[in-house]
């Protein structure tokens, strides 16, 4: 019988993911945060290791000790050592928990300190890693796996591609999101591609290439008594051949009979008791198109990506109960929280259709390709729910906030269309829109595309209604064609383009039709049983409303939307923050946000979470049903700061800061005007209508100067300019320069540091605040740039300014709640050149560092709570935090890894240290920064950083380090008497060569400091940086970065580095 | 696009618009919660005389195979004919694809004289079946005038059985099946592991056949409405011969045994039902439509509670102390539906060998 028996485990160790990259984000805040809930039921004391210190996790409230570390085994082993726990989790940590998982349990260390593996055991997560195990289980019971074998060189792996006939996909053992892998269609890109792939890995996989097949995965659970569910099917949008997380993806499958559909679910579950897994994992499928001939892909014995979008999907909480199940319960033991009723053996049955769509940055990197393929480049993501595929894919696209107004209605083009269709980039379904108004058939999209023809016929209900929409004006538009589009998913804002009408109007006009959507519940059981879930969403397919809108006192908080460079996991932590201290007050919350990799989308941290588009007309449509007290838009970034002005228009409370002074920050003109009324200095700037205008500013104001197109679809990126040549080049290529589409130029100040504060005020008076220094200097963007707190080398004046000015700019704007301004400093002059009223993506490094949470405080003032004043001492600390950020450069293939003024950063860590040196290289090696052990490759750039850099060279002499260097670097080099060998550049193509001595592995650091003169020399550096980061060797490209990274190895060695937990630090 | 409704007995109206065929319909309105397979589930026979509504919106995505046969049966059905009376969706997919797909679901309907309702807020009236139990509904285009009928007042096992015997040969050993509505599939997992089958109607005598096992079908309606059968079983009772009840078939089982049967409020009609092994640590998902059920307090000291429940405890199947009778509340033949009580079939014919 069912066994009762409280868990044995006293202390567990959970291992976190780190930064978020490119194939690993903000889904696995998700899973540990549930992790350690389930665990803190059981009263078991919980140990995470994660340096990533914006997720919720690592919030004091949650884990009972919080180590901001590298998860590395090095590491992990330290804590261990230290900590003692008698188990540890490996699946809530993706890639990154279960790698390093897999080592100590090889290396002997957990049998060491006796640290027993909860649920999945080691042998499961092998069997499933090694791509040949794999195999070999799959085959042992008799399923399909793609003909494929594993080689340990470039020539085995062309033999066998030879012998099965290419085209051929390689695959990397061990590697996150599809890193390295690819598609060989002829002999030299298998040798090119697998040179690449034996870098990072000694195994690679050789297999028959199944693009075109339908792709599908499976979500299971399993207990320790082989109890099995399948908790939800996807089925990708995309065919085999395009990365799951850079597909389109449905829940539940879509075009699958009951026979394919039940035929993989049996599959799955053989597959899984076959493995032993306990707990969760994901299985992938291809499934021919034209039979029931199917493929087992590959399987996820952890919490992945597709597993926290399952969960948001389907209502079922899969990392809560993954982690119950570790522990010994079964799964009958455990309840199903959304019901209250019934038990977590079951699978949920959806009474609507979730599309998941991914969310590119592309436009942000020089030289990237924009081709989607069997890598994932992706940063983010959003979920739409609706009661239609149609509904659902046009909220998604919207969702994504790339400035499309949904599925139709864009201005797209596309010169090559069978192109686009046949090579998908990520504006692909619009290629798809396009391609059926210029009258392609299904068939031949379909041919093109290998996109399931059903896909198709829906975008064609899409396209069809918007072709039949524009023959009307709004008043003739029928009242039952009005209700269809908005059915299939279209907004006022689409229909006012169409009609040539108003948004405003649109919507005055369908509220009269009484054409309003509905609220319904995810309930997981589609409405068999009675459910107290407060998991909402909106349907135009709808006819009445599942809840009733009694509530008082109700506050609605604004979410971030889709994880973007720019806008990630901080933002999450501030809404999840401020929702908490909502309900410590007693209101009634109401969270809005439309991304699956989030806790805030986790229907325990609010009273009611509605998964929605954050645009205005949904915003304003909750809150016409739910009519809330107001709504906080300062904590989820830029999409709510945005909705402030018109959405306090209409009518609707926003709490804080006022949405007009908002818009005085927000207003380049306003907020110049007030700056210059408080006498604060600026950059000077202008606002230019035509090329000779602007390069007769930039002449007055002397270069370089800093050019920022205004937003327009061809995604021009900042850019800094050096001469006019440049000017005019950068503004041809960026957009046209009209009065319709203005490009803001200012000054850019050479050799100045970069400083910021993150406050927070009441009422216009400053009530707490942190000041951070850059370590880069102004030019790298500040979500790109490593950031120290408290400041080291400011000067006191400095520090004092930048206070005095806060203080001004909250009186002025008469700001209530968060806000960050940033300046710059040269020699104490102090310039502002930035101001959010918002929470900064570092409010959560400020708030952790100094152990005073500022959206806690930023919210109850906000909320008109008196908030006792802050002991200055509190400010005073006698250690360091130091904020690092992580690229994801080598998932981008070809992007340029150089950082500049537009973010490219995807995530960030930060470590605590008792002096700086100790948290910097604690937060690098967080990033997965390798130490230099015996060489380096200089080329330390123009003249003055070469003269800059040479005493860092020196030391590194000192500490023993062998030099590379090219032709200049090396000559100046050795004029100053320091022995190096030179390397030809890239273009020499002599050798010894750069490139050769990167790619053999000869070289263990790469400082590479840009140059802005000659193109070729510009190649060339982008070759050496490109080199490295595909060979994975460390690349510096700051010159202030490189210095400080120099001084602290020569003061502070890897064993200098303690083991201690935030608490702590006092 | 014609506009359709349908009414309840409670008088409550869903508008939609019209598919498949135009013709008003009446019938008991129930809802499913499976997500796919809506070939399989318009022709299963538990489903004579009821409008379903099935609340995952997005319906005919993959058409409708065609009638190929296979053992002589009709391949990707489970009967000859679509069963329901009247189906009722909220999106219908005009467009479809799928390889095996010959027609439209629409077109389908229309060959079959069933009448369809999309655009409904199934969500809605799903919600309300749950909440006032099943109930009576007509499916009417324009105004006609048709008075509400109860199925489960009419002989539906009768209607939906066969009129003669058919044999279906493979292997030596041979199992009767008593259809009282039967799915095909019930047919494929013994013609799959061999055995050959019997096939006879639902009033059939077979007290006397000489077998190596007995199967009770699923089918439609009230299982006391069933005389003929549950007194054949009793007799069956005395003797040794497996006997395996399948949904309407394991409540026949135990009215035969002497326990009683109870309408449930709105029935469990899904995919994802998940039922314990009763002693054990064992759940399975399994695969249901009915609308009565066993009361097990009533079982007497020969029988025990096999499965029950997971998510109302209600019974889910029976089995004899003694003999070789085993009662499954639920489809262990699955299609549409999960196949983790599959094994049933191999315990059964393990019983029979």
């Amino acid at each position: 019988m069912i066994n009762h028996k409280k868990p044995k485990w006293k202390k567990i160790l959970l291992l976190g993911s780190g930064a978020i990259r490119i194939g690993q984000a903000g889904e696995f805040d998700y899973s540990g945060s549930q992790a350690i809930k389930a665990l803190k039921e059981e009263c078991i004391k919980t140990i995470l290791i994660n340096p990533n210190i914006a997720t919720i996790q690592t919030s004091d409230y949650l884990a009972d000790k919080v180590y901001f570390l590298p998860v590395n085994a090095s590491f992990v082993e330290k804590v261990i050592t230290k900590e003692r726990p008698d188990g540890i989790l490996l699946g809530f940590g993706g890639q990154t928990g279960l790698n390093v998982g897999l080592e100590l349990a090889e290396k002997g260390v957990l049998k060491k300190y006796k640290v027993e593996v909860l649920g999945t055991p080691i042998q499961a997560i092998q069997d499933t890693e090694d791509r040949e195990l794999f195999v070999k289980k799959i085959k042992e019971i008799g399923l399909k796996v793609p003909v494929s074998k594993a080689v340990k060189n470039v020539n085995d792996a062309v033999a066998f591609a030879e012998e099965i006939g290419y085209p051929v996909m390689c695959r990397i053992a061990y590697a996150l999101g599809g890193l390295g892998s690819g598609v060989a269609h002829n002999r030299k890109q298998i040798v090119e591609l697998t040179k690449k792939a034996f870098s990072y890995s000694n195994q690679i996989l050789i297999e028959e290439y199944l693009g075109g097949w339908k792709e599908l995965e499976y979500e299971v659970v399993r207990d320790q008594y082989d109890n099995c569910v399948v908790v939800c099917s996807m089925e990708n949008v995309d065919p085999m051949g395009i990365h799951t997380g850079e597909s389109i993806v449905t829940a539940p499958v879509q075009t699958l009979s009951a026979s394919e559909a039940f035929k993989l679910r049996s599959i799955s579950i053989r597959v899984i008791r076959h493995l032993g897994i306990v707990g969760e994992c994901n299985i992938q499928f291809a499934l021919d198109p034209q039979s029931e001939d199917y493929r087992v892909i590959e399987v996820n014995a952890r919490l992945s990506r597709s597993s926290a979008l399952a969960s948001k999907a389907t209502g079922y909480p899969l990392a809560f109960i993954a982690a119950k199940l570790s522990l010994g319960y079964s799964l009958t033991q455990v309840q199903n929280i959304i019901t209250g009723e019934t038990s977590a053996c079951f699978e949920p049955a959806l009474d609507y259709v979730v599309v998941k769509f991914p969310r590119w940055d592309l436009h942000k990197f020089k030289r990237v390709s924009v081709r989607l393929g069997s890598e994932m480049k992706s940063v983010g993501e959003v979920m739409a729910v609706g009661r239609s595929f149609e509904e659902a894919l046009q909220k998604a696209i919207r969702m994504l906030d790339c400035g499309m107004n949904g599925l139709v209605c864009n201005s797209l083009e596309f010169s090559d269309l069978e192109t686009e269709l046949r090579k998908p980039t990520d504006k692909r379904i619009f290629a798809i829109v396009e391609a059926l108004k210029k009258g392609y058939s299904i068939e031949d999209i379909a041919k093109f595309s290998k996109v399931t023809p059903w896909f198709l016929y829906k975008i064609r209900n899409i396209v069809e209604i918007e072709t039949k929409m524009k023959r009307y004006t709004l008043a003739e538009v029928p009242h039952a064609f009005l209700k269809e589009a908005k059915q299939k998913g279209f907004s006022d804002h689409q229909i006012a383009l169409l009609t040539k009408s108003s948004e405003p109007e649109v919507r005055k006009r369908r509220k009269k039709l009484k054409i309003i959507p509905s609220v319904k519940q995810i309930d997981t059981l589609a409405a068999e049983y009675p459910a107290q879930t407060n998991y909402l969403y909106m349907t135009y397919n709808g006819s009445t409303d599942d809840i009733d809108f009694k509530q008082k006192h109700q506050v609605v908080v604004l979410g971030g939307g889709a994880y973007r460079i720019g806008s990630s996991v901080e933002f999450d932590w501030c809404c999840v923050n401020s929702v908490t201290t909502l309900r410590k007050l007693k209101y009634q919350t109401i969270m809005i946000n439309c991304n699956p990799e989030t806790v805030s989308t986790d229907y325990d941290i609010c009273d009611k979470l509605y998964f929605e588009e954050l645009t205005f007309e949904r915003v304003l449509d909750i809150y016409e049903k739910e009519t809330p007290l107001g709504m906080i838009v300062s904590m989820g970034g830029q999409i709510p700061n945005n909705l402030a002005l018109s959405l306090h228009e209409v009518g609707v409370p926003i709490l804080g800061t006022s949405p007009q002074d908002i818009d005085i920050a927000e207003d380049r003109h306003k907020f110049s005007a007030l700056l210059d009324t408080l006498g604060v200095d600026q950059p000077a700037w202008k606002e230019l209508t035509s090329l000779e205008t602007a390069e007769d500013f930039a002449n007055k104001v002397g270069y370089p100067v800093l050019v920022r197109p205004s937003y327009v679809l061809s995604g021009a990126a900042m850019s800094i300019a050096l001469s006019n040549m440049e000017l005019r080049e950068y503004l041809k290529k960026a957009s046209e320069v009209s009065k319709k589409y203005p490009v803001v130029i200012s000054k850019f100040i050479t050799g100045a540091k970069e400083i910021e504060i993150d406050a927070v005020a009441d009422h216009g008076k400053l009530y707490c605040y942190a000041i951070s220094e850059h370590v880069e200097n102004a030019g790298v963007h500040s979500g790109d740039a490593t950031i120290v707190l408290p400041p080291q080398r400011t000067y006191i004046e400095t520090m004092r300014r930048v206070k005095i000015i806060a203080k001004n700019v909250a009186a002025s704007l008469k700001i209530t709640g968060p806000f960050n301004i940033q300046f710059i400093a040269k020699d104490n002059e102090v310039k502002v050149i930035e101001c959010n009223l918002r929470a900064s993506r570092s409010f959560p490094f400020v708030s952790k560092v100094f152990k005073i949470n500022f959206i806690d405080l930023a919210t109850k003032i906000i909320m008109g709570k008196r908030v006792p004043p802050i002991d200055r001492s509190a400010f005073d600390l006698d250690y360091v935090g130091v904020k690092a950020s992580q690229f994801s450069f080598m998932r981008l293939k070809g992007s340029d890894p150089i950082l500049g003024v537009e973010m490219a950063s995807t995530g960030e860590v930060a470590c605590l240290g008792d002096d700086f040196n100790e948290a910097f290289l604690k937060s690098l090696l967080s990033i997965e920064f390798k130490l230099p052990k015996k060489t380096i490759l200089l080329s330390t750039g123009p003249i003055e950083s070469k003269t800059d850099f040479i005493k860092s060279t020196w030391i590194l002499k000192t500490l023993g380090f062998t030099f590379y260097a090219t032709k200049g670097t090396a000559d100046f080099m050795v004029a100053n008497g320091i022995p190096v060998e030179v390397l030809h550049w890239p273009l020499e193509r002599k050798e010894p060569n750069t490139l050769t001595y990167i790619a053999k592995g000869k070289i263990d650091l790469v400082i590479n400091i840009p140059k802005n003169i000659e193109k070729e020399e510009l190649d060339n550096d982008y070759l050496i940086r490109r080199k490295a980061v595909d060979f994975n060797v460390p690349l510096i490209t700051n010159l202030q970065l490189a210095k400080r990274f120099v001084e602290s190895i020569s003061q502070v060695t890897l064993s200098d580095l303690k083991i201690k937990s935030w608490d702590e630090y006092k | 696009m014609q506009e359709a409704k349908l009414i309840l007995e409670d008088g409550s109206k869903f508008s939609g618009f019209s598919f498949g065929s135009h013709a008003p319909t009446t019938g008991e309105v129930v809802f499913n919660t499976g997500m796919v397979g809506y070939p399989e589930s318009l022709t299963d026979p538990s489903y004579r005389g009821q409008i379903l509504v099935l609340t995952y919106p997005l319906i005919g995505n993959y058409g409708v195979p065609g009638n190929e046969r296979e053992d002589n049966l009709l391949k990707f059905f489970e009967s000859e004919k679509i069963q329901v009376a009247g189906l009722i969706v909220t999106d219908y997919s005009h467009e479809y694809s799928h390889w095996n797909a010959k027609k439209s679901l629409s077109v389908w309907m229309q060959e079959q004289n069933i009448p369809g309702i999309y655009n409904v807020d199934t969500r809605e009236l799903t919600k309300k079946l749950r909440k006032k139990g099943t109930m009576l509904g007509k499916i009417i285009h324009d105004d006609e005038r048709i008075s509400l009928r109860d199925p489960n007042k009419q002989n539906l096992v009768a209607e939906v059985s066969i009129q003669k015997p058919i044999v279906y040969k493979k292997g030596k050993l041979k199992v009767l099946l008593v259809d009282c509505g039967m799915k095909n599939s019930i047919i494929r997992a013994f013609l799959k592991r061999d055995f050959s089958v019997v096939r006879v109607p639902w009033d059939y005598d077979f007290t006397t056949e000489d077998v190596d096992g007995i199967v009770l079908s699923n089918g439609p309606g009230d299982p006391k409405k069933c005389n003929e059968i549950i007194e054949h079983v009793k007799t069956m009772l005395s003797k040794n011969i497996p006997i395996l009840g399948i949904c309407l078939g394991s409540q026949i089982l135990a009215l035969a045994a002497g326990a009683n049967t109870y309408k449930l409020k709105y029935g469990h009609r899904s995919q994802n039902q998940p039922c314990m092994e009763c002693g054990t640590n064992r759940c399975y998902i399994t695969s249901q439509n009915h609308g009565y059920a066993v009361d097990a307090d009533t079982l007497s000291q020969d029988w025990r509670e096999w499965f029950t429940n997971g998510n109302d405890q209600t019974n889910e199947g029976i089995k004899h102390l003694s003999k070789p009778f085993f009662g499954a509340q639920f489809h262990p033949e699955a299609s549409p539906g999960p196949d983790d009580t599959e094994f049933l079939f191999d315990l059964f014919t393990r019983a029979m060998k």
